[in-house]
């Protein structure tokens, strides 16, 4: 997609420039495979939104509703299976994993399927209506949430398999988080190879370049919107569902609280761009987590100072995509 | 002398009139109307969000321009009361440091935001301010040394002030003379290249205004009516802190107050403020009693829920972004 390959390097260089700052390399080392894990899972919620926004210029501001649901529909899931989460082995485990995950996939697609047909479709092209309808959709949806499952925090135990850390050196690295570096890769592998690989994702892309060229060839564009607004959607709540068991607890507000995140991360990468969104979701991912670590107060100012720092760098992002 | 008062701005429609005589009366007799610390509260907290909303009318509704850091200045207003009260002691001198420092900051931070980020298009000005007011909203409560973080600041007002009639008139006084401003702003020629930016963005340029500069004007004016409004907020409840002024809660409220009482007519915040909180007030007492009375049936009590009522409001809101652009007020002067 890009032969630009200076904002790859960001990423070591952030990296190995905390290293000192951190001062032990154990320490270090967890705090990478920390800030890794959860640049994955800031991946996966935002690279939905960053798509959406390239190939039909919506902002969906209420993309952390299918953040919520997801996690929501994990939860659901996991409670039931409560007796094979309780059972050792690794069988067991993954028995009640990979139907809450579905669940939760399947889902936040509805929900992403009904908001297109629904709410998103005759707001096309305005975006001032579509901020207010996203954000109407954000404060029915929330409401809804509680109206289903009820207003309290829901704890979410982990499978056993998963927690717990083993021993690399003196560093300790906790389970979960290898999981989620290579959920995320898996995903991201799976987007590149679909987008730069694929009819479809070649339509896609060629969309986000010129919508009504490929529309004048001859392309449904709107089959196209509706497949990308629910595989978008999807994501959203494997992202949901893998950060809920990262904090192991679900509420209603917990979409919107990592809205802010999410909309850094799509803007450091360039509105629209995939592997902006990649690069951007790490950077943000192990910034949080060393200054998380160094100066615990100013944690999230920091990725708002990251994002302001690469807008004076490149005003349209990391990886700007052709519509201005 | 009436016609000037409101810039020649009048209802149009009888009952748009009527209804806002009413709201005018019923907030300057209050306190004899309705006995009772609790109405006064209300009729307290519609004053204030009316200058609040109005202020927010001016960007989204006159210039088009989404911008979620209005609750940021608002906050800004809040805490520039507080932070002198709680830290200089009560008297007036120390109060009137603090509006100027509140309004001077608000200024600063407003041309700022202004200058970096309105050339680019609204999504973008959008999300910026969304990320600004966040990083705001976490410095105020991990400051906690100087603003009380999560708990925020109480604090004690000069003598005067204590009394509550008089910070009730002092509230409502200021929050009209401000209102009518706003008017006076949305009426000039000024409010007239402010519309014409909403319309068409692109041609207003062409015609020879830097649409940046009436923009990033606008931005400003907007945020020094809601730093007023908040330090009117602070003045009434002697009191500021990260919920009541900050929180994502508030710019959802002021958005629902903007687009059910109408975008892009003043007096729709005024219609739209007064039913917000009159809802937030009393809709629940009535959920309540309906909720009670479908016990039994499935689900629906659960969707009256007295906590629910922002799912109502939601509703109306996404029917009126619909079918209604210019909300309650457009509807009434049709």
């Amino acid at each position: 997609m890009s032969r630009d390959w200076l904002p790859l390097a960001l990423v070591p260089v952030i990296a190995l420039a905390a290293l000192p700052l951190v001062g032990s390399a154990p320490t270090w080392l967890t705090l990478t495979v920390a800030g890794l894990a959860m640049g994955m899972m800031i991946f996966m919620m935002a690279s939905g939104l960053t798509l959406v926004f390239g190939l039909m210029d919506v902002l969906n501001f209420a993309h952390g509703v299918f953040i919520s649901v997801g996690a929501y529909g994990a939860a659901t899931v996991l409670t039931r299976m409560r007796p094979q989460m309780e059972a050792e082995g690794l069988a067991s485990d993954l028995s009640a994993m990979i139907p809450a995950v579905l669940a939760a996939i399947a889902l936040a697609a509805f929900l992403g399927w009904f908001f297109e047909r629904v709410l998103i479709r005759p707001v096309y092209g305005d975006h001032l209506r579509q901020i207010l309808i996203t954000m109407g959709g954000l404060i029915v949806f929330e409401q809804l949430i509680h109206v289903v499952w009820g207003p309290d925090i829901i704890p979410l135990p982990r499978p056993g398999t998963i927690t717990g850390s083993f021993i690399v050196g003196e560093a300790a690295i906790e389970r979960y988080r290898v999981l989620a570096v290579i959920v995320g890769l898996v995903v991201f592998a799976g987007m590149w190879l679909l987008l730069s690989r694929t009819r479809i994702g070649l339509l896609v892309r060629a969309g986000v370049e010129n919508l009504e060229m490929v529309e004048s060839l001859g392309y449904r564009i709107k089959r196209l919107f509706v497949g990308v607004f629910v595989a978008g959607s999807g994501l959203a709540g494997l992202g949901g569902a893998m950060w809920a068991m990262y904090q192991e607890q679900v509420n209603a507000q917990m979409g919107a609280q990592v809205l802010v995140m999410i909309f850094i991360v799509v803007i450091i990468g360039g509105l629209g761009s995939v592997g902006g969104c990649f690069i951007g979701a790490l950077l943000v991912g192990l910034l949080a987590n060393y200054t998380g670590y160094l100066a615990p107060k100013v944690a999230l100012g920091s990725t708002i100072l990251l994002m302001v720092l690469v807008l004076l760098w490149r005003p349209r992002g990391l990886f700007p995509i052709g519509k201005a | 002398m009436l016609l000037r008062l409101v810039s020649g701005d009048l209802p149009r429609s009888r009952v748009l009139a009527g209804v806002l005589v009413a709201i005018l009366v019923g907030l300057a007799a209050a306190p004899f109307l309705f006995p009772g610390t609790r109405s006064l509260e209300v009729a307290a907290k519609v004053a204030v969000f009316v200058l609040l909303v109005a202020s927010y009318d001016l960007l989204l509704g006159y210039t088009g321009i989404v911008s979620f850091a209005h609750t940021m200045f608002f906050g800004i207003g809040g805490y520039g009361v507080g932070l002198a009260m709680a830290k200089l002691g009560a008297s007036w001198g120390a109060l009137a440091l603090g509006v100027v420092a509140a309004l001077a900051l608000s200024l600063a931070v407003a041309l700022a935001i202004g200058l970096l980020s309105l050339r680019v298009r609204a999504i973008f000005f959008a999300m910026i301010t969304l990320a600004v007011a966040s990083f705001f909203q976490i410095l105020a409560s991990q400051l906690s040394a100087l603003t009380g973080g999560e708990d925020g600041l109480s604090f004690r007002l000069p003598e005067l002030l204590r009394e509550r009639l008089v910070a009730y008139y002092l509230v409502l006084g200021v929050a009209l003379a401000c209102f009518l401003a706003l008017l006076r702003v949305v009426n000039s020629p000024f409010g007239r290249v402010l519309l014409s930016i909403r319309e068409n963005e692109f041609r207003s340029e062409a015609i020879g205004y830097r649409i940046v500069t009436y923009r990033t004007a606008a931005n400003c004016l907007a945020a020094l009516g809601a730093t007023v409004a908040g330090i009117l907020y602070a003045i009434w409840l002697r009191y500021t802190g990260p919920d009541a002024t900050l929180s994502f809660n508030i710019m959802v409220d002021i958005l629902l107050m903007v687009v059910i009482g109408g975008m892009g007519t003043m007096y729709g915040s005024v219609l739209g403020a007064t039913i917000f909180v009159l809802a937030q007030n009393y809709l629940r007492d009535l959920m309540k009693v309906a909720s009670g009375a479908l016990e039994g049936l499935p689900l629906l009590p659960a969707l009256l829920h007295p906590d629910r009522w922002l799912l109502w409001l939601g509703v109306l809101f996404i029917l009126c972004v619909y079918y209604f652009p210019t909300g309650i007020v457009g509807r009434l002067r049709r």
